[in-house]
């Protein structure tokens, strides 16, 4: 939403022939390559500022990936889904599975015979996320959409029903998932290790954000999303089914937490059912996309500038982030 | 004594019923029961009624949704645990650790509840779920001052201890020492507290709260300035949760974060107040004991189920270690169709039955 006047307007590039990086959303955007020089010049070697680098993107690529489905339905429908964090630790199990029933494929050095059997998982995990998230939607949240303190409640009992579920399965011992033959390890040079499963994530992560802005930007169906998100009242008005599109937007935003989730459970190289706590999915996604919110609310200028602080802060004080996803 | 309750008892004889049968038989557990776990038992139930009815003041009177509650619960234990750690097993040193945490309570709940007006329910309701994890965090991390995530031990002075006895031997199946002396003091203190929480629901402050849950657009144009009375009662039920964390403290005698700041106790709190019944002081009553009477004693009827279904597909679902689906399960189906709780359901059937008494 942008502001329509001085320099916030989109049609009036340069209204008072003010310099291009005076404008708050360049600025934004260059923000994090920003933060890599500063850090260039903080951390004493190349090498290490470079793995710290690739490190920092997968994690963040990979977190993205797990909680972009919670903040598009909290976005959408206002329904805050405390079973979200299931999602994530199912596709783990799920691709667990996948790969303890191929462990010839896990073991081979072939990469294009792992990144079929990583594939394979993914999928696998999508389909079964699938299913367990239309029936939560249909049983649980759809009754409970304008009711807030209903939807924090039943959320977290489908949450706890879900998790045990999954115990009942798979056992509450966290699993050890070894990462495909040929992904793991990397190449070092000096002190400068570039891990081969990290450099996958960051490409996935790319293709999926790409893919996910291109869907929102020029296809249909995003475009009624993003007027969902704005004015709910208004697309019903105009007859599309709202339910059936936030129906549709549960279960993506699902399909990526199972992505998520197996891809995390290769990078851990562990699953278990806590993998992404209530507690760490939220803080993460929650406190990126509120504290800029109020911050804007309360001062405007600073909006843009939360996040990373924000991310800055969380950095340095806890490495791991500010709540471990397997702690 | 009546006209002290006046307003605040329950105008349902069941209900009526329900609560003596708790309150004596939480009385007289140690002849009842017997046994140093049916006390810690005992002892919990005092604890997390005063600590739900607190959570309900704030969730089933003002509809304000907050996750922050466990962080005054851990405040007041810690408040205990870590002066008595620092300045030794004294009675000044317990009095000045509980002083401090209500204090700090008070003040942090002034700061939240501030909080609480820029922001909309289901955002502030986000805000204190954030504080709250970075709360136990902070506790874990400073482990030279609360012991990390062992937490600490400590003693008690000695009149509270075992090593105390009043009488050697036992009367009637019970032991007469310090533990037992600590038990009724969390008992008197739990009763206390939730007959002042029933007074203020009962007063004019709690019924502008109710209207404050209503409609605060209203409430604020008849002229209750609603901030003041939500900061009003942030304080208040922090405070109450402070003071459930002392006693719990005295119970356990060490204090970690797992049993004080975790999720798992807040989402034990939640499933209480909705099982008991929002809104109404009593229904927390009636949730926390069935909540942790099934946690301590659902675990020994599942293996019975285990026992009966062994060797089908079904006895997955009956190993003792999954009391917490069955819960999960009772949680949901209540929030569906009895989203008034044991209390409210209670109220119904008395109402089902004077109706057909009459006709």
């Amino acid at each position: 939403m942008r502001k329509l006047h001085g320099q916030y307007n989109p049609d009036v590039p340069n209204p008072i022939g003010e310099a291009w990086w005076t404008h708050s959303d360049t600025q934004a955007w260059l923000v994090i390559p920003g933060i890599m020089a500063i850090f260039f010049g903080l951390v004493p070697d190349v090498s290490g500022w470079l793995t710290l680098t690739i490190a920092g993107l997968a994690m963040g690529m990979m977190l993205f990936i797990m909680t972009a489905g919670f903040n598009l339905v909290f976005g959408l429908m206002g329904v805050l889904n405390f079973g979200h964090s299931v999602f994530i630790s199912l596709g783990a199990y799920a691709g667990y599975v996948v790969v303890k029933n191929n462990i010839p494929a896990l073991l081979s050095e072939n990469i294009y015979v792992n990144l079929g059997l990583l594939t394979t998982a993914i999928l696998f995990a999508m389909v079964l996320v699938g299913v367990v998230a239309v029936v939560f939607e249909r049983l649980l949240i759809r009754r409970v959409y304008h009711n807030e303190l209903m939807q924090i409640l039943i959320t977290i009992g489908g949450l706890i029903v879900v998790e045990q579920l999954m115990y009942m399965a798979w056992g509450s011992e966290n699993i050890i998932v070894p990462k495909p033959a040929a992904l793991q390890g990397g190449w070092s040079y000096g002190n400068f290790v570039f891990e081969k499963y990290r450099i996958l994530a960051v490409v996935i992560g790319l293709v999926l954000f790409g893919s996910l802005l291109l869907t929102f930007k020029k296809t249909k169906i995003g475009l009624i999303i993003r007027a969902g998100v704005e004015n709910r009242e208004m697309v019903e008005a105009f007859g599309y089914n709202i339910r059936l599109l936030f129906t549709a937007v549960f279960v993506g935003g699902a399909l990526l937490a199972a992505m998520g989730g197996v891809l995390w459970s290769f990078y851990e190289e562990e699953v278990s059912g806590q993998l992404g706590s209530v507690v760490g999915c939220f803080v993460a996604a929650l406190l990126v996309g509120l504290l800029s919110n109020y911050i804007g609310y309360v001062a405007q200028d600073f909006s843009h500038y939360t996040t990373i602080a924000l991310m800055i802060t969380v950095l340095i004080w806890r490495p791991r982030g500010l709540i471990p996803l397997n702690e | 004594m009546l006209r002290l309750f006046s307003n605040s008892l329950p105008n349902n004889r069941i209900v009526y019923i329900g609560l003596l049968i708790i309150a004596i038989a939480l009385l007289l557990n140690p002849w009842l029961f017997g046994g140093s776990k049916a006390l810690l038992i005992a002892a919990k139930i005092c604890i997390f009624i005063v600590l739900v009815a607190s959570y309900d003041l704030l969730i089933g009177y003002t509809g304000i949704i907050s996750f922050a509650h466990t962080v005054f619960f851990a405040m007041g234990a810690y408040g205990i645990g870590m002066s008595i750690s620092f300045y030794g097993p004294h009675w000044w040193s317990m009095g000045l650790g509980a002083l401090s945490a209500l204090c700090i309570s008070a003040v942090v709940a002034l700061c939240l509840g501030l909080v609480s007006f820029r922001v909309k329910r289901i955002f502030f309701a986000m805000i204190t779920l954030a504080i709250a994890s970075a709360f136990a965090i902070f506790l874990n991390q400073n482990y030279t001052v609360t012991g990390g995530e062992d937490g600490l031990s400590f003693r008690l002075p000695h009149i509270l201890t075992p090593a105390n006895e009043f009488i050697s031997g036992k009367l009637g199946g019970a032991r007469i020492d310090g533990k037992l002396l600590s038990f009724y003091f969390i008992y008197a203190l739990s009763f206390i507290c939730v007959f002042l929480m029933l007074r203020i629901t009962q007063s004019p402050f709690g019924r502008v709260l109710t209207a404050i849950r209503e409609n605060e657009f209203r409430s604020n144009a008849l002229g209750y300035t609603s901030n003041v009375y939500v900061i009003g009662i942030l304080i208040i039920s922090s405070c109450f949760a402070t003071i459930a964390g002392m006693m719990l403290a005295m119970a356990n005698r060490y204090v970690n974060t797992e049993t004080t700041a975790s999720m798992q106790i807040m989402i034990d709190i939640l499933l209480m107040v909705v099982l008991g019944g929002m809104g109404t002081i009593y229904g927390a009553i009636f949730g926390v004991t069935l909540v942790i009477l099934a946690q301590n004693y659902l675990q020994a009827l599942l293996s019975l189920a285990t026992g009966a279904t062994t060797d089908t597909p079904l006895s997955a679902f009956f190993e003792h270690e999954r009391w917490l689906f069955w819960l999960g399960v009772i949680f949901i189906i209540s929030v569906y169709f009895f989203p008034q709780g044991i209390a409210g359901f209670l109220q119904k059937l008395q109402g089902q039955l004077t109706r057909k008494s009459q006709t």
